[in-house]
């Protein structure tokens, strides 16, 4: 299952904003391709996908990206210390089981690294608790009982997280409805995409 | 899905050297000849051109029948034919006996010119380099410079990396299925057994049985049984036959009882009759040798520098005699050299020989991929 249907152009752009051009790019859990093909577009990149799924697998070269079948939590042992600019992980954090040891391969691999997920403390997610059931929304389209997602966490923990494992941001946003939010972000930011690298 | 349709009646050609072939163990062959098939047409352009390489058993006979009455048709009829997954309404297929075979081109159980009696024992040990340069000089005189693809599986894979490394400028994209960068210790080990029931046959004659009335079929249906065995899963093979028996009730004899038994028989016969134990020798041999890193990731990666082909590799998850690790490792020395891979690992339960099987997952993947390929070419 992927959490990438509902992607919006808008994070896309962001995530192309943050990459140089002609960037050697790889992107983990890439669904359809779709966001590789648009930073082909829009700067030139080279790289490849990596994706388990075999549906996704087939439409990401149906897309024309090269992609690697494998799955992630086993590591990115097939790829060289920092031969990558960049390492993305987008939208997929939450549904993985060893979140330390995938961030810590990125960095590893990557440069810089990029991870956006969906915002827990993300108001209409609180709401939802309190009126007493699982939230579902535009970010987080899942039943409780279907959901792929097993690690969510809110901007706060994730930066405690960042702080604990010695991560240096190097660019965060929090966006709502494809806007930036500034004011109490976890509370008002639905989306949050960080750009890291080790300290 | 496409409306599938059969190649219909094919016939094979032969294409005979203008030039001696120099092998790498140092013998050369003045000439030879190589019997190959091709289906649908070479282009204006001749960018069309797909190469088909076959494994250890497998010849030029890839797809259609050599007549009506023909009960089976080539071995990799349900991919190529018009509108199939390797549409040759688009591609020019080619298929190539390679040397040494015995399907055809030369092999040793051609008469040599010189001595005026079959090569035998006396026919080079080729190696998948050989093949790659022999299939060349075909590619050459039919006037391919560069062909849009290599594909093969098994040891058909291994000539298609090897392709991609020998003339880097002669291959777009290499399809490299269930193949790997050499053979396990384990391997070669099961090809020694092969060779051994071969060479001890007391019918081998030490490879000249070509003049002689009795042929080593007894080694080389136990070597094809072996094989057999390595080729399925255990899945497969309990799924398949478990324990049937092929009577109603055990009969404490030594009588071939189970229906695994039984279906290995008929396949060792079956295959004895068709095929010359000298050839499979030699492939054996051909596979054993094949190490184009000389067993070391790093000087893989090293001698994959000159690579300018894409690539799309696959292997099958219940695939224990060239298992996806294997896979993973040729991927692997690509990425190293940032050349365009794709690689898929099908969830099928067929063992190694799932490369032969129709699997729609398996088809789709290349048919997108063959797609591609006429989207750049």
């Amino acid at each position: 299952m992927s959490n990438k249907k509902i992607s919006n152009r808008y994070d896309f752009s962001i995530i192309s904003e943050w990459i140089e051009q002609d960037y050697k790019v790889l992107d983990l859990g890439c669904g359809d391709g779709g966001l590789l093909n648009f930073l082909k577009k829009e700067k030139n990149i080279t790289g490849y996908g990596i994706e388990k799924d075999d549906e996704n697998w087939l439409k990401s070269l149906k897309n024309g990206i090269n992609v690697i079948q494998m799955d992630l939590e086993t590591g990115l042992s097939g790829f060289e210390k920092n031969s990558f600019d960049i390492v993305i992980l987008s939208k997929t954090i939450q549904s993985m089981h060893n979140i330390e040891i995938i961030l810590d391969e990125m960095l590893r691999v990557g440069k810089e690294i990029i991870v956006t997920f969906p915002n827990f403390g993300y108001w209409r997610n609180r709401f939802q608790m309190i009126s007493g059931s699982m939230p579902i929304s535009k970010e987080l389209p899942y039943a409780w009982f279907n959901t792929p997602n097993i690690h969510l966490c809110t901007i706060d923990d994730f930066d405690q997280f960042c702080q604990k494992k010695r991560f240096k941001v190097l660019d965060k946003l929090i966006l709502t409805n494809n806007k930036a939010i500034q004011f109490m972000p976890n509370l008002f930011g639905a989306l949050v995409l960080y750009k890291l690298i080790s300290k | 899905m496409n409306q599938k349709n059969t190649i219909g009646i094919v016939k094979s050609k032969q294409f005979k050297s203008a030039f001696p072939l120099v092998l790498q163990n140092g013998e050369t062959l003045d000439e030879y000849k190589l019997t190959y098939e091709t289906y649908g047409t070479l282009n204006k352009k001749k960018d069309n051109a797909i190469l088909v390489c076959h494994a250890l058993s497998g010849d030029h006979h890839l797809a259609g029948r050599y007549s009506k009455k023909d009960k089976y048709p080539g071995w990799w009829d349900t991919l190529i034919g018009p509108n199939k997954s390797l549409n040759t309404n688009k591609f020019f297929v080619i298929g190539v006996n390679n040397l040494g075979g015995c399907s055809g081109s030369t092999g040793p159980k051609t008469i040599n010119k010189k001595t005026k009696v079959p090569w035998g024992a006396k026919f080079p040990i080729v190696t998948v380099e050989d093949w790659v340069n022999s299939q060349n000089a075909l590619l050459d005189n039919l006037g391919i410079t560069q062909l849009a693809g290599v594909v093969g599986g098994s040891l058909g894979g291994m000539q298609a990396l090897q392709w991609a490394i020998q003339f880097p400028n002669k291959i777009k994209h290499a399809i490299v299925i269930a193949a790997a960068p050499n053979l396990t210790a384990q391997n070669i080990a099961f090809n020694e057994v092969a060779r051994q029931s071969i060479i001890t046959d007391p019918d081998f004659n030490k490879g000249n049985y070509y003049q002689t009335p009795t042929k080593p079929k007894r080694g080389l249906r136990i070597a094809r049984m072996l094989g057999h065995i390595t080729y399925l899963s255990d899945d497969v093979m309990g799924a398949k036959f478990g324990r049937k028996l092929t009577n109603k009730k055990i009969g404490y004899n030594l009588k071939t009882e189970f229906e695994i038994e039984s279906y290995l028989n008929y396949q060792g016969d079956k295959f004895a009759k068709e095929f010359d134990a000298n050839t499979y020798l030699r492939m054996t041999k051909a596979l054993d040798y094949f190490d184009p890193g000389n067993g070391k990731t790093k000087q893989l990666s090293k001698v994959f520098k000159k690579i300018k082909a894409k690539f799309l590799v696959i292997s099958f998850s219940s695939d224990w005699r060239f298992t996806s690790e294997r896979s993973k490792n040729i991927v692997k020395s690509l990425l190293d050299n940032n050349v365009e891979v794709s690689y898929a690992e099908i969830a099928a339960a067929s063992g190694h020989d799932a490369f032969l099987m129709s699997d729609p997952k398996y088809h789709a993947i290349l048919e997108t991929y063959f797609q591609k390929l006429l989207r750049k070419s």
